[in-house]
């Protein structure tokens, strides 16, 4: 069996970051081959490369022993390449049937479809890889692992031969990734190769024939299941070294800032995103939420700002209980929020700097004074934060929009840490952010606890994460795996942790 | 149950007398009133299956009205129609620039239309019909089409239902107003619901446009041209509509009149969102809002016997739904079954104009009630941006 | 900055009048009219003292159904209930105010204040049926107006609300006694109601609760970012039902100049058009309280001097294509200029910021 993929010295560039480097990947036919890496890895890229979505800058890209260039996923259909994406795109009313056709529907004259033939040859395929499918279900019907089967049915009703996979076991729950990997072997079993993307390393040990370990944007390593372990790929992925915290005074209070006790949080179509989650977050301490995004942050964030409530369990805030607490009474309590999206969630774009300051914080002094807004005062404190936090701007009246991302994020973080917060959610504080305005949004991150605030600090950056917080929470399928000591774990310790391989 | 329906309406009309719901007069009447709505609601239809809610709906009703009777009057009635759908194709495709390239917001979009159309009406009106006979508001009267009553079988149905025999004269009053004295141009039109629907579940065109309107990510990422669809789709819409419009002056009327609409547009999209986006759905609820349209001229007995019905109706179901021990939906129908009753007793005459905004009324009981039961298309209405994410 | 911001802020609505006059004047050409001879006779018609009263009067209920409709429009709401809305401030008002009889200040005031009741409950159905049932306001506000004009159809037959009094073919509400009415006072040898002062009033009180209170940095907030509203503690969706019946009793404010300073009672003879009229001025002023001013008072004066052109052989109803085709070229006007604002930033943005690509994965 030869290799039906190769990619070799795959390059992509974005303007001041490298997002792919010297990529090369060789896939044998009728494998299952894993590609794992955290946050940042370049996986995402590369994938998107592979389907067409993406040109790369270099390298080249050989497809049964073809060499190829792709310009739209058109050209990566035609080549029997099909992606099924991690979020679905399917139409709920319709049925499985429409769904799978759309696009590519067996017709006469071409304008009547064939039902019929289309429905045959559905069926043929559902036999074919024991896809349990019903043609005439309304999609509506379907449950996750359904719909999923839905998408695969999808790109072979297109006649692919290679599927990739991305992250396809992060909306499912442990009785249809079974199911999954099942039809999976299926699928190879009749020939097709996979090529599945993912951060969970148990996962990966049971399907795949072939193990690629990418590590920012390069690929590191490949392996077979076989010849090596939990720990060695979880150090593949996370590099050899973890950055040294930074010593900082160490003051935790005993008055705890945040509680969560055994909450759950289970959206309304049922799926729990959250399950039995516990943490505590003292005074004084700065408590890092590592974890693959995905894995429930989002979520517990707003649990925690009163946003979304627990389904059961408890989230306690500053002793206000945030299920039944409005946000503006949790936030007038003394919480900060730096979201993780700032321009959905953190800025009102098209209205001006002082006006951002004012997000967040008007319904108190001293951006308000009861029901009148202190316009005098929103934009003096926006003048300190701009030069606190240097934040390039000709002035606070420009538009939100007009600043660069990376100023967006400092001027959010000066407007969050003003008014001496006592809880501070950071989620990913400084991603876009330059070195030089990292370290000053660290240094008031730090100076804040020295001052006996309690920061929650999310972030995909290990660097971020090691340097300054006192412990590290792992979070992993909306639970707390672990809690680690950053003065005392090795890569082996977090890489298992993050992919939710209980620690050897 | 239609059937059982049509039985309790016979049994009401005989014991008290008011004949007049299942004559042919009503049903032939019902039969004009719901045309126009049909078609509007056909354009509504159209339209959001593919993402886009079509307001200016009534806007596109008018330049159908206008352009039917004008161009009906200089080369016949037939070039009326010609003319009214080739307006209402160039409004909807106005409409589609509007909003799917220049990427307006689709109610402002309708707005405008509206407002350009009734004013674009007037003014053209004044341009073009005094001169020749017609004043600034009422354009000059135009021929009408022929119209034909099946052969043998009409003046059968006219004997049946003169003869009285319960339930079977009845039936013959309804079904002998839609074979008399009706035009070629009804039935064409009315085809033209089967063939929506055969469009929209077994063509090519219309699975794509469904999902234009339902995932039109979805449908992008599947290669289809999302832009395109709904260019075709908001353009027929706009045909549909204008039909409807040439329909009000040419058939149901033979001149175009200043506000002849009468905001048949906005009804048409009320009867989507009753019939729950489907053609069928669409047609059943104008034949139901053009039956209560065609009862405004009818006897007030009517009316009342018609409440009766409702009434009986109503303490049917409740009885059953008691029997089903489902308390809840038993309980409303029989209270309804109660007012309808009191109605009955204590009221003399319906108000005209609660006959006239029953159709309004009842899209809001619905829109408040059975929301969670109706299945818009998912993206109706939302705005949609080729490569956005 | 500032400065540009009131640039562009004009720049789109004089473009849209500016082409709706060359649209027209092409109009007119082809006519054989000459249009600089036509606007002259509207121009100097319209602004004739007596024709300019009866223009502010009418710039009255329009300046109001803007407001309305901007308040919607800062909340991302199209209100095109405030045909509904006008009539049930304005009926109510007339029928309550006929009914009692108190001091003249206070009198007036529970006629307003029941208009605004009304028109702000009438508002709320659709506001109600937005947040807890996700039904379009478009839909259901249609269905109200509708239904608004058929209750008090009805209300207004002989047995009940309504009376017919001698030598008139309307069926009105009873007169509201002296102390209801509001004065005129003489201006340009014209008219001019006094609800002029309130209409100034709701203006000035729409900008400062816009601009200086929590509440309206809440109200812009939700509608230029909902997810940041959200996240920032905005309670949303009360948001929205607020700013619904708030937007519902100023529209029932509408009718309010006519009812007080002249009428006295409310017939059926009220006008109807309300809705579009005040969604499009709101359009064309931006939603701004001095635009909104003075897109009313260009409506007005359109509609005024329009019967003039009959006698320059022009058929009156141009004067509707006019203000259909501002509103179009308006609309476009902004988009296109969004669509170059946002080009920009991305630009700009785009530079500096993709640094954000380290986030995939």
């Amino acid at each position: 069996m030869g290799n039906i993929l190769e990619v070799v010295g795959v390059e992509k560039k974005y303007p001041g970051v490298i997002a792919n480097r010297d990529v090369s990947l060789q896939v044998r036919e009728g494998s299952i081959h894993a590609i794992i890496g955290e946050n940042g890895a370049g996986k995402s890229t590369l994938m998107k490369t592979l389907y067409g979505l993406i040109r790369p800058d270099a390298g080249t890209i050989t497809v049964f022993g073809q060499n190829v260039s792709l310009k739209s996923p058109q050209d990566a259909i035609a080549l029997g390449i099909g992606m099924v994406h991690q979020h679905f795109k399917l139409a709920d009313n319709a049925t499985v049937l429409e769904n799978v056709i759309l696009g590519g529907e067996p017709s006469r004259f071409g304008f009547v479809i064939k039902y019929d033939e289309a429905r045959k040859k559905l069926l043929e395929i559902a036999k074919t890889y024991h896809l349990d499918i019903d043609p005439d279900e309304s999609v509506a019907n379907l449950g996750v692992g359904e719909r999923q089967r839905v998408e695969i049915a999808k790109v072979l009703f297109r006649g692919a031969k290679i599927l990739i996979l991305d992250e396809p076991t992060a909306v499912l729950v442990p009785q249809e990734v079974t199911e999954l990997f099942e039809n999976l072997r299926d699928l190879v079993d009749k020939g097709l190769t996979v090529l599945f993307i993912s951060h969970k390393l148990d996962e990966v040990l049971s399907i795949a024939d072939d193990i690629t370990i990418m590590r920012q944007g390069t690929t590191v390593a490949t392996k077979k299941p076989a010849e090596t372990n939990k720990k060695e790929l979880a150090e593949l992925m996370v590099g050899g070294e973890l950055p040294k915290p930074i010593a900082g005074v160490q003051n935790i209070s005993q008055k705890s800032i945040l509680s969560i006790k055994d909450a759950s949080y289970s959206r309304h179509d049922g799926r729990e995103i959250l399950h039995h989650l516990n943490l505590e977050l003292h005074g004084g301490e700065i408590l890092g939420l590592a974890g693959v995004e995905g894995n429930g942050q989002s979520e517990l964030i707003e649990l925690i700002m009163g946003l979304l409530p627990a389904t059961t369990g408890s989230v306690e805030v500053l002793g206000l209980d945030a299920s039944t607490t409005h946000t503006k009474d949790i936030r007038n309590a003394g919480v900060a929020y730096i979201p993780q999206d700032r321009q959905r969630d953190g800025l009102l774009m098209t209205a001006p700097l002082w006006e951002n300051r004012i997000l967040g914080h008007q319904f108190a002094t001293p951006m308000a004074n009861g029901m009148w807004v202190n316009k005098a005062a929103a934009a003096e404190d926006s003048k300190r934060v701009v030069e606190e936090f240097d934040v390039r701007t000709p002035g606070v009246n420009v538009l939100a929009s007009a600043l660069s991302g990376g100023n967006q994020q400092k001027f959010i973080v000066g407007r969050e840490l003003s008014g001496d917060p006592k809880l501070i959610v950071a989620a990913q504080p400084t991603r876009g952010v330059d070195v030089g305005a990292q370290a000053i949004i660290w240094d008031h991150l730090m100076k804040a606890r020295s001052a006996g605030a309690g920061v929650l600090l999310i972030s995909a950056d290990l660097e971020e994460l090691f340097s300054l917080s006192d412990r590290i929470a792992v979070i992993y399928s909306g639970s707390i795996v672990s809690i680690l000591n950053p003065q005392k774990t090795t890569p082996e310790d977090l890489g298992l942790a993050m992919t939710g391989a209980k620690s050897a | 149950m239609i059937a059982g329906l049509f039985f309790v309406l016979s049994l009401v009309e005989n014991l008290t007398g008011a004949t007049d719901i299942s004559s042919p007069g009503t049903s032939g009447a019902t039969l004009r009133f719901a045309i126009p709505l049909l078609m509007a609601g056909l354009g509504g239809l159209w339209a959001e299956r593919a993402g886009v809610i079509n307001i200016g709906l009534e806007g596109m009703m008018i330049v159908g009205t206008w352009t039917a009777a004008w161009f009906g009057y200089l080369h016949g009635p037939l070039m009326g129609f010609v003319a009214a759908a080739i307006f209402g194709l160039a409004s909807g495709f106005f409409h589609a620039i509007l909003t799917v390239k220049i990427g307006i917001d689709q109610a402002v979009s309708g707005l405008a239309i509206n407002l350009i159309a009734a004013g674009g009406a007037r003014y053209l009106s004044g341009v073009f019909f005094p001169p020749v006979g017609g004043d600034r508001t009422v354009s000059p009267p135009v021929d009408s089409f022929p119209t034909f009553t099946v052969p043998v079988i009409a003046p059968l149905l006219e004997k049946i239902d003169a003869q009285n025999i319960f339930f079977i004269s009845n039936l013959a009053g309804v079904l002998d107003g839609l074979v008399k004295d009706v035009s070629l141009v009804t039935i064409a039109l009315l085809l033209l619901v089967p063939l929506t629907s055969w469009i929209l579940w077994r063509s090519k065109f219309g699975l794509r446009m469904r999902f234009s309107g339902e995932n039109p990510m979805a449908a992008e990422s599947l290669g289809i041209n999302v832009y395109r669809i709904r260019y075709i789709a908001i353009s027929i819409s706009g045909m549909l509509a204008s039909l409807g419009g040439a329909y009000l002056s040419l058939v149901a009327s033979s001149v175009y009149r200043e506000g002849q609409t009468a905001g048949r547009g906005f009804i048409g999209l009320a009867t989507v969102i009753f019939g729950n986006w489907k053609p069928g759905g669409v047609f059943a609820g104008s034949i139901l809002f053009g039956f209560t349209d065609a009862l405004r001229v009818r006897q007030s007995e009517s009316v009342m016997s018609l409440i009766m019905v409702a009434g009986i109706v109503a303490l049917v179901l409740s009885i059953f739904y008691s029997i089903n021990r489902r308390w809840k939906p038993g309980l409303i129908s029989g209270v309804l079954a109660l007012l309808a009753l009191w109605i009955h007793q204590r009221v003399d005459v319906i108000p005209q104009e609660f006959v006239t905004v029953f159709p309004n009324f009842a899209t809001l009981i619905v829109l408040t009630f059975l929301a969670q039961r109706l299945t818009p298309p998912a993206a109706a209405g939302m705005p949609y941006r080729r490569g956005s994410e | 900055m500032k400065k540009d911001r009131i640039f562009w802020g004009t720049v789109a609505p004089l473009a849209a009048v500016v082409s709706s006059l060359l649209l027209v004047s092409v109009i007119l050409i082809l006519r054989g009219a000459n249009p600089i001879n036509i606007f002259q006779v509207m121009i100097s018609y319209g602004f004739d003292p007596r024709n300019l009263v009866s223009e502010l009067n009418q710039t009255v209920s329009y300046y109001l159904a803007g407001v309305a409709a901007a308040i919607g429009f800062k909340m991302l709401l199209f209100n095109i209930g405030i045909d509904g809305q006008y009539r049930m401030g304005a009926f109510f008002g007339a029928v309550v105010g006929a009914a009692v009889s108190l001091p003249p200040v206070l009198h007036v005031l529970l006629i307003v204040i029941t208009a605004m009741l009304a028109g702000g409950l009438w508002a709320a159905i659709a506001g109600y049926l937005k947040v807890k049932r996700g039904v379009s306001e478009v839909i259901s506000n249609i269905m109200l107006n509708f239904i608004a004009a058929a209750i008090i159809a009805f209300l207004l037959g002989e047995n009940l609300l309504g009376i017919l009094p001698e030598g008139s073919q309307n069926v009105q509400t009873k007169q509201i006694p002296l102390s209801g009415q509001m004065p005129t006072f003489k201006i340009f040898n014209g008219e001019i109601y006094s609800f002029v002062f309130v209409a100034i009033f709701v203006g000035i009180a729409y900008w400062i609760m816009l601009n200086k209170t929590v509440f309206g940095f809440n109200l812009r907030a939700t509608g230029l970012s909902f997810r940041a509203a959200r996240s920032s503690g905005v309670n949303a969706p009360g948001m929205i039902f607020i700013t619904t019946v708030l937007s519902g009793a100023i529209a029932g404010l509408v009718g309010l100049g006519t009812l007080l300073s002249d009428t006295h009672s409310y017939s059926m003879a009220f006008p109807s058009g309300f809705a579009f009229t005040g969604l499009s001025l709101a359009l064309l002023g931006r939603n701004h309280p001095i635009g909104i001013f003075f897109a009313a008072f260009l409506w007005s004066f359109l509609e005024r001097a329009a019967p003039v052109l009959e006698y320059e052989g022009v058929p009156p109803e141009i004067v509707i294509v006019m203000q259909g085709t501002i509103v179009l070229s308006i609309v476009i006007a902004y988009e296109v200029v969004a669509r170059i604002n946002l080009s920009q930033q991305q630009r700009a943005v785009g530079k500096a910021n993709v640094e954000l690509v380290k986030e995939s994965k």
